[in-house]
């Protein structure tokens, strides 16, 4: 029945794909350009990329974002995990309404928002604002965004490989570490990743909730962007868009051999059984 | 791969029945929770409270502030002092509900186009061989983790006077003069599209891919047209992530402040930037809380919508 794909089909999926990633192309071509007028072509050259290295002050927003990314995403995939559990196998308890609500409103809710009620609870507390304040304002939203992404790998998971393990005696918190965690690692490494590069992005809430000497790399490109185009900018983002891709690239392929590996594992232990 | 944009179509399955907990239980259930409560859920209420205070040459810049020591007295005084001005004020400066108006306009604009141009994306996709498919994914993702601000970023260049795109429809002859893109709504309605395409997509490619084809084939052999096939069948089958796709693109879009700021121009309004210098360049807290709480009322509509048709999604697939 089915054919080859259709022309209609094609064009479509080659203009969405070209729609996608022309402007990015275009921002890594152009960081190569020698003129420092980003528009016009004067031939190949990698000083804008000297010239970043040379930029203290981007290096230091670089290190602060890098800093606050790691630690924002590994607390936010802790509670990230959490609450997806307590989602899916926590069954009715009070408050759950509330709760999956606050779970799925800070996907969607502006970034203005979150940033000034962040903000303002930050001041209401008398909290001095910093590396701190950025990081906990990043991994209020990224555990959201955890949550939906391992919860949708629990929910296709056999709970009977953790009832034997219970029924053999194994107490709950060892089997989470020796069953639950190694089948969901795929959706925790995925959430992990999604809340570092959440929080590598966010410039809004971060110019909100920052203080002195806590400038992240978004708010640094944000204020040069202001003043117009530089090439030099143009490198800084093809090295992050570069890095990003490299790391999702990788964990997908990672991801893939596991679950090859799994489903080998599987049919041995059926062909066995 | 994730696929956030699509959260709850196969998740939350039903709630398992009521059962004992153990204290371990009820812990793992109170740390994200109470996490949520104290960084999402409580500072809404301070922004609710600071929007009925006072701008103040102070700091925190507003009054009044509450100061505990001062016992009940001091409370009271407190709320005593509240007022609705700075709601009053956001009526009457038209600038404020300007902002709104063409916020909620340039964002459902916007959801429109992008609906247009992923919808033929998103289905191309799920029509595409099989082993083309967790590639074709991979490419939507991809974007999608990239910065947001390096993508606004990346339409500068572009959208120029001396930008590529007039550079390119100058040397093929379409145009005589230069357009002028960058700095008006055009460029705002771009900057949308292109950052949130993804999230229509992901959602719709997972509804698409799920349709079953038996049906379109029953049609075809019943002598049904393809055309009238995709709108009795495919069409209606695939609302749901339709929807989904819509609402993940339309309620951010309404108050983002990064495209409108970089692409848009003086005369682009719209909520989130409005806010933004509310707070940064005049330091008006009180008024920007104002903006903020009206803001939520706005989107709690499409928010609550949202949700409902996500657990809806969720128990139909359960």
């Amino acid at each position: 029945m089915r054919k080859g794909p259709s022309w209609f089909n094609l064009t479509s999926l080659v203009f969405g794909f070209a729609f996608l990633y022309l402007p990015i192309v275009l921002l890594v071509i152009y960081s190569f350009n020698e003129s420092r007028l980003v528009t016009v072509w004067a031939g190949f050259s990698t000083k804008w990329y000297g010239e970043m290295l040379r930029n203290q002050q981007l290096l230091d927003a670089a290190w602060v974002t890098a800093r606050v990314a790691f630690t924002s995403a590994t607390i936010a995939t802790v509670l990230g995990t959490i609450a997806a559990l307590v989602l899916v196998r926590s069954g009715r308890f009070l408050g759950r309404t509330l709760f999956s609500g606050m779970i799925y409103a800070p996907l969607v809710m502006p970034e203005v928002i979150l940033g000034l009620s962040l903000l303002l609870l930050f001041v209401a507390v008398d909290q001095a604002r910093g590396f701190w304040t950025v990081m906990i304002a990043h991994t209020t939203f990224s555990m959201c965004y955890v949550a939906v992404v391992v919860q949708s790998r629990l929910a296709g998971f056999d709970r009977s490989v953790e009832e034997a393990a219970m029924d053999l005696g194994c107490p709950p918190f060892k089997t989470f570490f020796a069953i639950t965690l190694p089948i969901i690692l795929p959706g925790v490494i995925a959430g992990w990743m999604l809340a570092f590069t959440l929080s590598l992005d966010d410039l809004v809430i971060a110019s909100f909730t920052t203080g002195p000497g806590a400038t992240t790399l978004p708010m640094k490109i944000y204020s040069q962007v202001r003043l117009g185009v530089t090439p030099e900018i143009n490198a800084v983002c093809t090295v992050l868009v570069g890095v990003v891709t490299l790391g999702v690239i990788a964990a997908s392929l990672v991801t893939k051999q596991q679950e090859a590996r799994r489903q080998r594992d599987i049919r041995r232990a059926e062909a066995q059984g | 791969m994730v696929d956030i944009a699509a959260p709850a179509s196969e998740v939350e399955a039903a709630p398992a029945p009521k059962k004992r907990r153990s204290l371990g239980g009820w812990v793992l259930i109170a740390v994200p929770y109470a996490w949520l409560l104290f960084f999402f859920l409580a500072p809404f209420f301070i922004v609710f409270k600071i929007s009925l205070s006072e701008i103040a040459v102070a700091i925190p810049p507003y009054l009044p502030t509450f100061d505990l020591s001062e016992g009940w007295q001091g409370i009271r005084e407190n709320f005593a002092a509240f007022s609705l001005d700075n709601y009053l004020w956001l009526t009457e400066d038209a600038l404020y509900w300007k902002s709104y108006l063409s916020s909620v306009w340039i964002a459902a604009t916007s959801t429109a186009i992008t609906l247009v141009i992923g919808y033929p994306l998103a289905y191309g996709m799920a029509r595409a061989p099989a082993a083309w498919r967790p590639t074709l994914l991979m490419l939507v993702i991809l974007p999608f983790w990239t910065s947001f601000l390096i993508r606004v970023y990346a339409w500068i260049g572009i959208l120029k006077n001396e930008g590529l795109l007039n550079q390119a429809l100058l040397a093929i002859g379409v145009i005589d003069d230069p357009l002028t893109i960058l700095n008006t709504n055009v460029a705002v309605y771009i900057g949308i599209v292109y950052s949130y395409l993804p999230f229509l997509v992901l959602p719709l490619y997972a509804t698409l891919e799920k349709l079953d084809e038996s049906l379109l084939e029953a049609a075809s052999d019943l002598g049904c047209p393809p055309w009238k096939a995709f709108w009795t069948i495919t069409m209606p089958l695939s609302l749901p992530g339709v929807i989904a796709g819509c609402f993940l693109v339309f309620i951010p879009a309404v108050g983002e402040f990064v495209i409108p700021d970089l692409l848009g121009g003086s005369e682009t309004l719209m909520i989130g930037k409005t806010l933004w210098n509310e707070f940064f360049a005049n330091r008006d807290w009180p008024v920007s809380s104002a903006v903020a709480v009206i803001l939520l009322l706005i989107l709690v509509v499409p928010i609550v919508l949202f949700q409902n048709q996500q657990q809806r999604a969720s128990e139909k697939n359960s």
